[in-house]
């Protein structure tokens, strides 16, 4: 084709469609997201078109707020809060922890109380609290044992998941070097398992503050769940909010710390 | 040390992976182990290092592991098995930390092994920081830091590009020039076979058998690409494969 060899081809750029798949930080389009919100609410509930009763204005529940910090309220409040949240993940999540690992290193361990865990995980913790009022009696027991018990099962499944996830190979690495077996748990598995402890450690006490709530509802004179239980009996829905931000204040502050010590322990990640 | 591996059979379930297999490694000399994929070559040598028990046979060791000598059968990995939370310097201090060697004894070893391998400067890098290359060097510095009796090196370079591979096995050469290990050298890759090994033992395919044992008299030194002698005993070894590594190629995985 003599004349198509004159011709000359049209040259055009060549589609770029790479690219994507790939999350970077926007720091600041969350603070956006959650200003704007309340901003709707604000301007909403005051030009009227968010009735009272629907939506509190979140002025005044910031006002509430400021009131419970001026009258010591929201320490009396925080405290035992704080203390049951503490107290209850560290019993939960070591046992936790512990059991765990036991699970991935034998294999007894494993067959026996694999279907265990899988049986008491999906009961509601809460529908156990009155069996724990009466195994640890109505106070400051029954709490602790009622966190403890919710964080510890999602903390077992997620530590031997990660204890079966660490690289045989590096296993068979220290036992060619001659590590005794301890070693080889502390030196290698438990690292190895680090990951994926700590990103279960980021569910466990999430459903602990949950459950924290549920336990204070249930017979309890200060703590955030009692306070939220008491301005909901009465309808009074700006102490609720500032509640419900109390909690949420709590679970952002968890998982930053939750991210905090991922990134001084696991800054080896690739 | 030598080590000697007397009629080895082995079986996956009801597959035959290893038939009577023997073979000798004297001490000073490094045996390369070739086959193609699949022959139980990587088997064998965890057999040698007491990893693995075969179903029949034996492997012994013949004499004393030298004085000093921590840990006379040690491997160096194909994928390095570097802990990935521990520095170049801790890698190294794992290995020797339980037979408690601590602080400035444990310091002097590390540093002797590092500067063989050239690593001085990287002793306080994560592995995450360092190329392939490096990596081998840090397995291989590690290795040499528990004065192996025998160096079981399973593909040690096949993980790395072929320049990397090139630098390594000089390096390799070097390190064996200045001091004579002990090694079993498992490889599929004829080349490296042929400039490292001083005895090639070919396997057939599965069932891995020995089909020859071929000696390299150069010294390791004097190997240099293009020399007529060892181009000609690396086509004599691709001869004897070359229909093996085919049909082990079209077999089917059983897995």
């Amino acid at each position: 084709m003599p004349d198509a060899a004159a011709e000359v081809p049209t040259q055009r750029p060549v589609v770029y469609r790479g690219g994507g798949f790939a999350p970077s930080p926007r720091r600041w389009v969350g603070f956006a997201v959650f200003f704007i919100l309340v901003f709707l609410a604000e301007w909403g509930t005051r030009s009227g078109w968010i009735s009272a009763l629907t939506l509190p204005r979140p002025s005044d529940v910031l006002e509430t707020f400021q009131s419970l910090y001026a009258t010591g309220l929201l320490f009396k409040h925080l405290g035992p809060s704080l203390s049951r949240l503490f107290m209850g993940a560290l019993v939960g999540v070591t046992s936790g922890v512990a059991l765990g690992v036991l699970i991935g290193l034998f294999s007894y361990v494993r067959a026996g109380m694999v279907p265990l865990v899988a049986a008491i995980f999906p009961i509601p913790k809460i529908a156990l609290l009155p069996l724990f009022v009466i195994w640890f009696g109505i106070g400051e027991g029954s709490k602790y044992a009622l966190i403890a018990f919710g964080t510890f099962t999602p903390t077992v499944v997620a530590t031997y998941g990660a204890v079966d996830n660490v690289d045989r190979t590096l296993i068979r690495m220290g036992q060619s070097f001659g590590l005794s077996w301890f070693s080889i748990v502390r030196k290698i598995v438990l690292p190895g398992a680090m990951p994926g402890i700590l990103s279960g450690l980021r569910i466990s006490l999430a459903i602990a503050i949950i459950l924290l709530v549920a336990a204070e509802m249930l017979g309890a004179e200060f703590g955030i769940g009692a306070y939220i239980l008491e301005a909901g009996a009465l309808y009074d829905l700006e102490r609720l909010f500032a509640g419900v931000v109390i909690l949420s204040i709590l679970g952002v502050l968890v998982s930053a710390a939750v991210g905090f010590v991922e990134h001084r322990l696991l800054g080896w990640r690739v | 040390m030598d080590i000697q591996v007397d009629s080895v059979s082995h079986f996956y379930g009801s597959t035959e992976v290893l038939r009577n297999v023997s073979v000798e490694i004297p001490t000073g000399r490094i045996v390369c182990l070739v086959g193609p994929s699949g022959c139980g070559k990587s088997t064998l040598l965890r057999f040698i290092g007491g990893l693995e028990r075969p179903s029949e046979g034996e492997i012994f060791q013949l004499g004393d592991p030298p004085e000093g000598s921590l840990n006379p059968l040690t491997y160096v990995f194909q994928h390095f098995a570097l802990l990935p939370w521990r520095t170049v310097r801790d890698n190294i201090s794992l290995v020797l930390e339980d037979h408690g060697i601590r602080g400035a004894a444990s310091d002097s070893i590390i540093g002797d092994v590092l500067a063989r391998t050239k690593l001085s400067d990287f002793a306080g890098a994560l592995p995450k920081q360092l190329s392939g290359g490096m990596k081998q060097r840090v397995a291989i510095a590690r290795a040499l830091a528990v004065k192996p009796a025998v160096m079981l090196m399973d593909e040690p370079l096949s993980a790395l590009d072929a320049q990397t591979r090139e630098l390594l096995m000089d390096d390799l050469v070097g390190l064996w020039s200045r001091q004579p290990f002990t090694a079993v050298y498992v490889t599929h890759n004829l080349a490296e076979a042929v400039r490292l090994g001083h005895r090639v033992v070919v396997l057939s395919r599965r069932p891995g058998r020995v089909r020859k044992v071929i000696e390299i008299d150069t010294e390791l030194a004097n190997r240099t690409t293009g020399d007529a002698g060892l181009e000609m005993v690396q086509r004599q070894l691709w001869n004897l494969m070359r229909d093996e590594a085919r049909a082990a190629d079209e077999e089917l995985v059983d897995a």
